[in-house]
């Protein structure tokens, strides 16, 4: 993999930084997984694990109410998981950054994937969500930056959707990989 | 039997309430505080139905000095019983969460939620992490109650026993957006609306 394919969640992590992001809330991804590592690791970030991604959407919002900027990270399947609760944000202009990483896109090998990843440009569409789809490694950064201004400076809510070329993973069996690598690490 | 009355229970728990932070989730809890005196500092939910605490949790996170209470319906507790596990892993020290259990839903005809059935949300708090959960059934579990919320170390999380009773509605503001931002106003001075 090239550089770029591999250092854009470091680049995000620094852009979330940079947007004064002090809590983020998530539900584990593979695609997501360097992130989430690197905003646990960090002193200054409260990073909130959630038991499912429409919590997110609360806990953005009270995080808001009370002075701090924050994201959320999900897979395009939590998205489906959200649309009731962003109703609120949208009625009351709450900021919201959301930084989702696709699946159901060209290359899925999981046919239940298809249906919400398919559907997800189209609901967040139809919630008022600002919709940035970033295909390439390269265009990550960029677009996070841009939805961060446009959340923050603009109190919109924002998807940034990682597509599936991105992420790069194409097979149970590589993201069962991934996993053992976790499982290996957290016992050394 | 119990025979603790909503208004009356919410009515102590924000007598006096100082800087209490105050977030309700949608129907009859955002009513009971709303009959309690109206502040800027209340934040009542009138949808996203399920996400009240954790409305109160990322006001925690990010207000560790003030203290937060949820003040919330057994229905709405119901759907969002998930955030109990997740407020539980981060064990904030400044958030209370307190069920108004009237074993109904009050907003749609009265149908009784599953706590009607015997649900006991204070044994899923005790099963989350939440040291501090009781079920509350006499005023003097609520005078106790209202130290918790107050002064004690949270997480604190009550189902709070009530009759299921029909009572004059005592409506918020409904802007969402006003609700908004009044409340980071009261909270976060004039800088608020230029952040």
């Amino acid at each position: 993999m090239s550089e770029t394919a591999t250092a854009w969640p470091h680049q995000v992590f620094r852009t979330l930084k940079s947007a004064g992001v002090g809590l983020v809330g998530y539900v584990p991804d593979a695609g997501h997984k360097r992130l989430i590592e690197l905003c646990l690791a960090d002193r200054e970030m409260k990073a909130v694990v959630l038991s499912t991604e429409e919590e997110g959407i609360g806990l953005t919002a009270g995080a808001w109410l009370g002075g701090v900027r924050s994201a959320l990270l999900m897979q395009s399947s939590g998205v489906g998981n959200c649309i009731n609760a962003l109703g609120t944000t949208r009625e009351c202009r709450f900021p919201l950054l959301m930084l989702v990483t696709m699946r159901g896109q060209i290359g899925e090998f999981n046919p239940w994937q298809v249906p919400m990843g398919q559907a997800t440009p189209a609901v967040l569409a139809a919630m008022g969500v600002v919709v940035r789809e970033a295909n390439s490694a390269a265009e990550v950064v960029p677009a996070a930056d841009a939805a961060a201004r446009l959340a923050f400076g603009s109190y919109q809510a924002v998807a940034v959707l990682i597509s599936q070329q991105v992420i790069g993973i194409k097979s149970f069996q590589e993201q069962a990989a991934q996993g053992a690598d976790s499982l290996a690490k957290a016992a050394r | 039997m119990t025979r603790l009355k909503r208004r009356e229970v919410v009515e102590i728990l924000l007598r006096d309430r100082g800087g209490l932070l105050v977030v309700a989730g949608l129907g009859s809890t955002a009513w009971d505080i709303t009959a309690a005196g109206d502040s800027p500092l209340n934040f009542p939910l009138w949808g996203a139905m399920g996400n009240a605490a954790m409305f109160g949790l990322g006001l925690a996170l990010a207000q560790p000095r003030r203290r937060v209470l949820v003040v919330t319906g057994d229905g709405e507790m119901l759907m969002g019983m998930g955030s109990l596990a997740t407020i539980g892993v981060q064990q904030p020290r400044n958030l209370s969460v307190v069920v108004i259990d009237n074993e109904r839903y009050g907003e749609t005809g009265m149908q009784r939620t599953h706590t009607a059935s015997g649900v006991d949300l204070a044994k899923v708090a005790v099963g989350c992490g939440i040291r501090f959960a009781r079920r509350v059934q006499s005023r003097a579990g609520v005078v106790g109650l209202r130290r918790a919320v107050h002064a004690g170390r949270g997480p604190v999380f009550a189902q709070v026993k009530v009759v299921a009773e029909k009572i004059p509605l005592v409506l918020p503001p409904r802007d969402g957006g006003l609700l908004k931002s009044r409340f980071r106003k009261a909270l976060l001075g004039a800088q608020a609306d230029l952040d």
